[in-house]
C-alpha cells in the first residue's frame, strides 16, 4: 500500500504508466479501428503524412497504410515484449535460484552457463537461433526470451546469496523446514522485488531486439511490426524519410514507457533510493 | 604480478565456457535445415545431386556430427577455422579482414561512452535532484529507448543528405587512394555516425550507473570522515568518490562487452561498414555457417579479451581484489 | 572561555516522526584537558550533539535554536569555507566503524597526509614524514608499514588507531569521540581507551566521548552527561553520577548493567549430561579462484558438556571459533572432526528430527525474522512442519507468545511493528515451539539497549526456571555471562583456554588469556567497587 502510494506520487512513474497504456491501447484498438489486413495495398505509395486524410500518418513504398501498420505492430511489440521477458525471468529466476541457494557444484555448473551466454554476443546468438529455426513469430519470441535470461539469473543469484545467510532463513532451516519452504515461503519473496523492476529492463531489451531483427528483415514477414517498417523505409530514406522516423518514435516511446514504469517500481519499492 | 596472475587465473577459468560455447553452437547448427553446399548450388543457380555429393565430401559434411565437431575443435586449436564456400578463401582470412573496422568501431564507441558517461553521471550525482540532474537524466532515459538502427537512419537524414557533415556509409573514400594522415582522419570522418549511435544507448547505461554510484559511495562512512577533515566537495570528489564511485562502470564494460558486439551487428549494416558485425548479417542470409561459426568464435574470443583487460584495470585499482580481504 | 559551550541547542526532526525534537534545549560545556562523556540509550540524541557540534547534521535536522561556541567563535554562524577550515584542525572526530571510516582505495598514508596538505600547505613529502611521526604516536606496530597499507590490510583495532592519528593530527581544540570502542574487542578497547586518554592529556584536548556503556564511562570520563529523549537528564562528576545517580533514569540504567561478580554457584541439578561436544574440529580453507584465503582453524579439539537444565557460557572474542561452535550444535554447518550428541543421540543430518534437539535464538533482532511474513507463521512453521495441525500450531504460538511477555493475538502482526527486545522475545518463542532439547543462544542480547537487555536476560531466567531449559549461551559480554551462566567456556583461536563454574572462573582465573579478558572489562574499578 505504502509503496503504491509512493509510486503514484512520481511523475516519472505515472508518465511511464500512461506512455504504456496508450501502447496498450492501440493495440486493443487495432482490430477495431483497422479491421483490414495492415499488409494489404491500401492506397497510392509514398504518401506524405497529412497529404491525404484517408492516411494520416501517409503510405510506405508498397502503398500500405502507416497508421494501420503502427496500431498492429503495437499488439505484436508488445506480445513479443511480454512473452520473452516472462520467459527470460522464469529461467533466470529458477537458474539464479538453484545456483544462489545451493552454491557449490551446482553454482559452478549454472554459472559456466551463464557466462556461456553471456559470453556469446546476445544479438549473434538471437541471429543463429533465427537462422537455424527459421524467422516465425514464435521462434522469435522464444529466442530472444533465450538470450535475455542470463542477467535476471545472476541478479536472482546474487540476492539469494546474500539472502540465504539471513538469521531468518537459518532459523527456518533449524526449524526443521524443507528446501522448497526456505526457496519459495522464505528466500523468493525477498528476492523478487528487484527482479520484477529488473523484468522492466528485460522488457525493453526485448522490444529493441524484436525490432533489430525486423529491420534486418530476420523477424517474421507476415507480422506487422514496427522495426519492419523501418527497415523499408530505408530504401526511400534521402525522400521520403517519414516511412523510417514514425515507427522509430513508436518505438523509442514504448521503451521510455516501460522504463520509466520500472524506475517508478524501483524507486517505490527500494525507498532508501529514492529522491529525498 | 599478482595482478597478471590473478587476471591470468580468470582466463584460464573461461577456456571451459569458450568450449561449452563452441559445442553448443555446433550442435544448434546441425538442427539447420539445408547446409553450406544447399546455398552454395542455389547460388549457382542449381546442379545435380552428384555434384552436390562431391561437395559435401570436399567440405567435409559427409561424416557423422561427433566426427566434424571433433574435427572442429582440434582445428581451432591450431586457428584454422575452416573454409568459407561463399567467399571462396579460408574463414579466418575473411574474418580478419573485417576485425579492424569492428575493433575501432567498438574502441571509439566505448571511449565515447565511457567518458560522457562519466561526466554527465558525476555532474548528475552533484545536482542531484536539481535541475541539471533532471535534464541529464531525462536524456539518459531518452538515450536509452532510442533504437540505435533508426537513430542511425535519422543521423544519416540530418547530417548526411542534409547537412552533408558526415558521410551516410562507408569505411573510408575508396578510389581516391588516401594514405597515411589523409586517409586516418577519412576513416575517422566516416566513423563519427557509426560511434554516435552504437555508443548512445551504452552512454545511457554508464551515466545512470556512475549517478547512482557517486550517490551510493557519496553516503558512506568514509566520505563522512573526509568531510570531518575538512575536505572541500571538489577534493572529497576527485580524491576520494571518484574512484570508488567507477568500480561498478568498470565492471559493466566487461558485462556489456558481448551486447555491444551484437550492437554492432546492426550498426554495420545501417552504416554498410565492412565489420565483423555486417559479416555475421551475411552469412546468416547466405547460409555460410562455418563463417558464422568462426565469427561466434573469434567474438567469444573478444569477449574475453576485453574482461582480461577489465580485470587487470579493477585489480590496478582496487588494491582489496589482489590481497583477497 | 576556551573548550565547548553549547547552550539551549534545540535541533528540530523531520515532521511525521514520534518526536518532534532530536535535542530539545541542551547545554553542556567541554573544558580544553577534559572528558565529558555523554551517555544514553538509542534515540537519546548523543550522536545528533555530536553532528550538531561538527556541523554534519544529517539532512532533514535543523537547529531551531541555542549556540554552540568553541573558544570564542560561534560554531553555527561559521560558512562553509570557515567550517572547512575548522572541521579537522580545530574540531574532529573519530567514528564507531573502523572497518568503513576509511577510503578503501587509498594507502593510510595518503589519508593520513592529507591532514597537513590541505590545512597547512605542506608538500606531500613533508606530509608523510609527519604522517609517520603520528603513527608512531598512536603505537602502531610498523609504522612504517602501515603507511604505504590500505586500510583492508589492517585490524579493526589498528583502523582506530590510524582514525586517532588523523583525528590528533593538527592538535585540534576539541576531539568527539563517538562510540569509537563499541565495534572493537574487549581487549583492543581497553588499549584504545587508553591511548585516547594518554594523548588527551598529553595536548590538553577538549574530547566530546558519546557512549552507551557505562564501565566506557567509568574507564574515562571525567564527568558525564545522562541523555534521555532529547535532554540531558543528569550532569556531574563521573564519581558523583555513577555511585549516587540522582536521577530515576540513571539509577534504572545503572541497576540495568550486569555486575561482573556472578552470583555463587547455585547447585546444580544432578541429572546428568545433555549436550556433550567431543574434540570438535572445524578448519575454514582456501576456497575459490579469486581469492586465496589462509586456513584458519575455528574449532581445534573442543571438548565441552552443558548439564540439563543448566546454561553453559562459551565467551571469547571475534574469531575464537565461539560462532562456529554453536553453528555446528544447530546442525547449519558441518564438522571436521569430533563428535556432538543431544540427549544420547548423535547429531543427525535429518533436518526434522535434529529441529527437536536444539534451536537457536541469533543476535540479530531485525535480521532474525522474515519481514514478510506474520509472526505468528514463523513460530508455528516449525511445528507444522513436524505434524501438529495448523490449528494447533497456531493455538501454541499464542500460548508461547503470552509465555515470553506478548500480546498472544500479535501472532497475526509483521515484524515491523515490534521493537528490537520484542522481537528478541518472539526469537525465543520460535525456539521454544519445537520443544528442543537444547537452547542454543548466539549473542541475543548484545544489539539491545542495556534496560532491554536486561529483560530479555531476566526472561531467559524466568523461562529456564519454569521450563528447566538447557541453555548454549553465546557472549563476548562477560558481564552478561556473569549473571545468566552456571558454568562458562573460555574460548581463544578455536581452543578452549579455561573451563569451570562461572563464579570460580571470574573470581579466580587460572589461564592469562581468562586473567586478560577480565582485566580489559571497562568500569571494573568503578562499578564493581559501588
Amino acid at each position: 500500500m505504502r509503496a503504491l502510494k509512493a509510486f503514484f506520487r512520481s511523475p516519472p512513474a505515472i508518465i511511464g504508466l500512461l506512455l504504456v497504456l496508450a501502447v496498450v491501447a492501440m493495440g486493443l484498438a487495432a482490430p477495431l479501428l483497422y479491421p483490414n489486413d495492415p499488409l494489404g495495398l491500401a492506397g497510392r505509395p509514398l504518401q506524405w503524412p497529412g497529404a491525404n486524410p484517408r492516411f494520416p500518418l501517409g503510405t510506405d513504398p508498397s502503398g500500405r497504410d502507416i497508421a494501420a501498420q503502427l496500431f498492429h505492430g503495437a499488439r505484436i511489440s508488445l506480445l513479443i515484449g511480454f512473452v520473452a521477458t516472462s520467459i527470460a525471468v522464469v529461467i533466470g529466476i529458477g537458474i539464479g535460484a538453484v545456483a544462489g541457494f545451493y552454491g557449490g557444484a551446482a553454482d559452478t555448473v549454472l554459472m559456466r552457463l551463464t557466462e556461456a551466454f553471456q559470453t556469446l554476443p546476445n544479438f549473434l546468438l538471437l541471429l543463429v537461433l533465427v537462422a537455424v529455426f527459421g524467422s516465425t513469430m514464435e521462434v522469435v519470441t522464444v529466442a530472444i526470451g533465450l538470450v535475455s535470461w542470463p542477467p535476471v539469473a545472476r541478479l536472482t543469484r546474487a540476492e539469494f546469496l546474500s539472502l540465504r545467510t539471513r538469521e531468518f532463513v537459518y532459523a527456518a532451516r533449524i526449524q526443521g523446514l524443507p528446501d522448497w519452504h526456505l526457496i519459495f515461503r522464505e528466500v523468493l519473496p525477498n528476492a523478487l522485488p528487484p527482479v520484477i523492476v529488473y523484468a522492466s529492463v528485460v522488457m525493453a531489451v526485448a522490444i529493441l531486439l524484436e525490432s533489430s531483427l525486423a529491420f534486418l528483415q530476420l523477424s517474421d514477414p507476415n507480422v506487422p511490426s514496427w522495426g519492419n517498417l523501418i527497415g523499408l523505409g530505408r530504401s526511400v530514406l534521402r525522400t521520403e524519410w517519414y516511412v523510417s522516423a514514425i515507427p522509430g518514435v513508436a518505438i523509442l516511446l514504448a521503451i521510455l514507457g516501460v522504463s520509466l514504469l520500472g524506475q517508478g517500481l524501483n524507486d517505490a519499492l527500494n525507498p532508501r533510493l529514492a529522491p529525498r | 604480478m599478482r595482478v597478471l596472475a590473478l587476471a591470468g587465473r580468470r582466463l584460464a577459468a573461461s577456456l571451459p565456457t569458450l568450449v561449452l560455447i563452441l559445442v553448443g553452437l555446433f550442435l544448434l547448427l546441425q538442427l539447420a535445415p539445408g547446409d553450406t553446399v544447399d546455398a552454395l548450388m542455389a547460388q549457382m543457380g542449381g546442379g545435380d545431386a552428384a555434384l552436390a555429393e562431391d561437395l559435401r565430401r570436399f567440405y567435409g559434411l559427409d561424416l557423422s556430427i561427433a566426427a566434424r565437431l571433433g574435427q572442429y575443435l582440434l582445428r581451432l586449436v591450431t586457428l584454422d577455422l575452416g573454409f568459407s564456400a561463399i567467399y571462396g578463401k579460408p574463414v579466418a582470412t575473411v574474418i580478419l579482414e573485417r576485425l579492424p573496422a569492428t575493433l575501432l568501431l567498438m574502441a571509439a564507441a566505448l571511449s565515447f561512452a565511457f567518458f560522457f558517461g562519466l561526466v554527465l553521471g558525476v555532474l548528475a550525482a552533484r545536482r542531484v535532484n536539481r535541475w541539471p540532474d533532471t535534464l541529464i537524466s531525462t536524456l539518459g532515459l531518452i538515450f536509452y529507448a532510442t533504437p540505435s538502427f533508426w537513430f542511425g537512419l535519422m543521423a544519416i537524414v540530418l547530417f548526411s543528405v542534409h547537412l552533408q557533415w558526415f558521410p551516410a556509409g562507408g569505411f573510408y573514400e575508396i578510389g581516391e587512394g588516401l594514405t597515411g594522415l589523409a586517409l586516418t582522419l577519412d576513416i575517422a570522418r566516416h566513423l563519427v555516425l557509426p560511434t554516435l549511435t552504437l555508443g548512445l544507448i551504452f552512454l545511457a547505461i554508464y551515466l545512470r550507473i556512475m549517478r547512482a554510484s557517486m550517490l551510493e559511495v557519496l553516503s558512506l562512512d568514509f566520505v563522512r570522515t573526509a568531510r570531518a577533515k575538512g575536505l572541500t566537495e571538489t577534493r572529497i570528489v576527485t580524491r576520494h568518490v571518484l574512484r570508488n564511485a567507477m568500480l561498478p562502470m568498470i565492471t559493466l564494460i566487461g558485462l556489456q562487452a558481448g551486447t555491444m558486439l551484437g550492437g554492432s551487428v546492426v550498426v554495420e549494416t545501417v552504416f554498410a561498414l565492412p565489420g565483423l558485425g555486417r559479416l555475421a548479417y551475411e552469412s546468416v542470409v547466405q547460409r555460410d555457417l562455418n563463417t558464422l561459426l568462426g565469427i561466434v568464435f573469434v567474438s567469444a574470443l573478444l569477449v574475453i579479451a576485453i574482461n582480461f583487460l577489465v580485470d587487470l584495470l579493477y585489480a590496478k585499482l582496487d588494491p582489496r581484489i589482489v590481497s583477497g580481504g | 572561555m576556551s573548550g565547548l559551550r553549547i547552550q539551549d541547542l534545540s535541533i528540530l526532526l523531520p515532521r511525521g516522526g514520534d518526536r518532534t525534537h532530536a535535542l530539545a534545549g541542551i547545554s553542556l560545556a567541554v573544558a580544553p584537558g577534559e572528558i565529558l562523556c555523554v551517555v544514553g540509550e538509542s534515540g537519546s540524541g548523543k550522536s545528533v550533539t555530536a553532528s550538531a557540534v561538527m556541523g554534519l547534521l544529517a539532512p532533514g535536522l535543523a537547529v531551531e535554536r541555542g549556540s554552540i561556541t568553541l573558544g570564542q567563535d560561534n560554531l553555527l554562524a561559521l560558512t562553509p569555507a570557515q567550517w572547512r577550515a575548522t572541521r579537522g584542525a580545530r574540531i574532529a572526530m573519530v567514528f564507531q566503524e573502523p572497518m568503513t571510516a576509511l577510503n578503501p582505495l587509498m594507502t593510510v598514508g595518503g589519508q593520513l597526509s592529507e591532514m597537513w596538505i590541505v590545512h597547512r600547505g605542506l608538500s606531500k613529502r613533508e606530509a608523510l614524514a609527519r604522517a609517520l611521526a603520528a603513527l608512531e604516536e598512536v603505537q602502531l606496530p610498523d609504522p612504517a608499514g602501515a603507511l604505504n597499507a590500505f586500510p583492508h590490510e589492517l585490524s579493526g583495532g589498528q583502523r582506530q588507531r590510524v582514525m586517532i592519528a588523523m583525528a590528533l593530527a593538527l592538535e585540534p581544540e576539541l576531539l568527539i569521540c563517538d562510540e569509537p570502542t563499541t565495534a572493537l574487542d574487549v581487549t583492543t578497547q581497553a588499549q584504545v581507551l587508553k591511548l585516547i586518554k594518554d594523548l588527551q592529556q598529553r595536548h590538553n584536548t577538549a574530547v566530546l566521548f558519546i557512549t552507551h556503556d557505562f564501565g566506557v564511562v567509568a574507564e574515562i570520563a571525567d564527568r558525564v552527561a545522562v541523555m534521555q529523549l532529547g535532554h540531558v537528564v543528569e550532569e556531574g562528576p563521573v564519581g558523583e553520577v555513577l555511585l549516587r545517580p540522582q536521577h530515576p533514569y540513571t539509577q534504572a540504567l545503572l541497576a540495568a548493567v550486569p555486575p561482573l561478580n556472578a552470583p555463587p554457584t547455585r547447585p546444580l541439578p544432578d541429572t546428568g549430561a545433555v549436550l556433550e561436544l567431543v574434540g570438535l574440529t572445524k578448519t575454514y580453507a582456501s576456497r575459490g579462484i579469486f581469492r586465496r584465503r589462509k586456513a584458519v582453524k575455528a574449532l581445534d579439539g573442543v571438548t565441552a558438556t552443558l548439564k540439563r537444565g543448566t546454561t553453559l557460557g562459551i565467551v571469547g572474542e571475534s574469531g575464537s571459533g565461539k560462532s562456529t561452535l554453536a553453528r555446528c550444535v544447530v546442525g547449519l554447518m558441518g564438522l571436521d572432526g569430533g563428535t556432538i550428541r543431544i540427549a544420547g543421540q548423535p547429531l543427525t543430518q535429518d533436518r526434522q528430527k535434529a529441529a527437536h534437539l536444539a534451536q537457536m535464538v541469533f543476535q540479530d533482532p531485525y535480521a532474525s525474522l522474515n519481514p514478510r511474513r506474520s509472526v505468528g507463521a514463523q513460530v508455528a512453521q516449525g511445528p507444522i512442519a513436524a505434524g501438529t495441525s495448523s490449528a494447533e500450531a497456531w493455538a501454541e504460538a499464542r500460548r508461547l507468545f503470552a509465555l515470553v511477555g506478548l500480546e498472544p493475538e500479535a501472532v497475526r502482526r509483521y515484524p515491523h511493528e515490534f521493537s528490537g527486545g520484542q522481537r528478541q522475545r518472539i526469537g525465543i518463542a520460535r525456539a521454544l515451539a519445537m520443544k528442543p532439547e537444547v537452547l542454543v543462544a548466539d549473542e541475543p542480547v548484545s544489539a539491545l539497549d542495556v534496560s532491554v537487555q536486561a529483560q530479555v536476560l531476566k526472561l531467559l531466567r524466568d523461562l529456564q526456571g519454569r521450563l528447566g531449559l538447557s541453555i548454549l549461551f553465546i557472549t563476548h559480554d562477560l558481564r552478561v555471562a556473569a549473571q545468566l551462566c552456571d558454568e562458562v567456556v573460555v574460548m581463544q583461536n578455536g581452543r578452549i583456554a579455561e573451563a569451570g563454574p562461572v563464579a570460580e572462573v571470574f573470581t579466580n582465573p587460572r589461564h592469562a588469556y581468562t586473567q586478560s579478558l577480565l582485566a580489559a572489562v571497562p568500569g571494573r574499578s568503578v562499578l564493581e567497587a559501588g
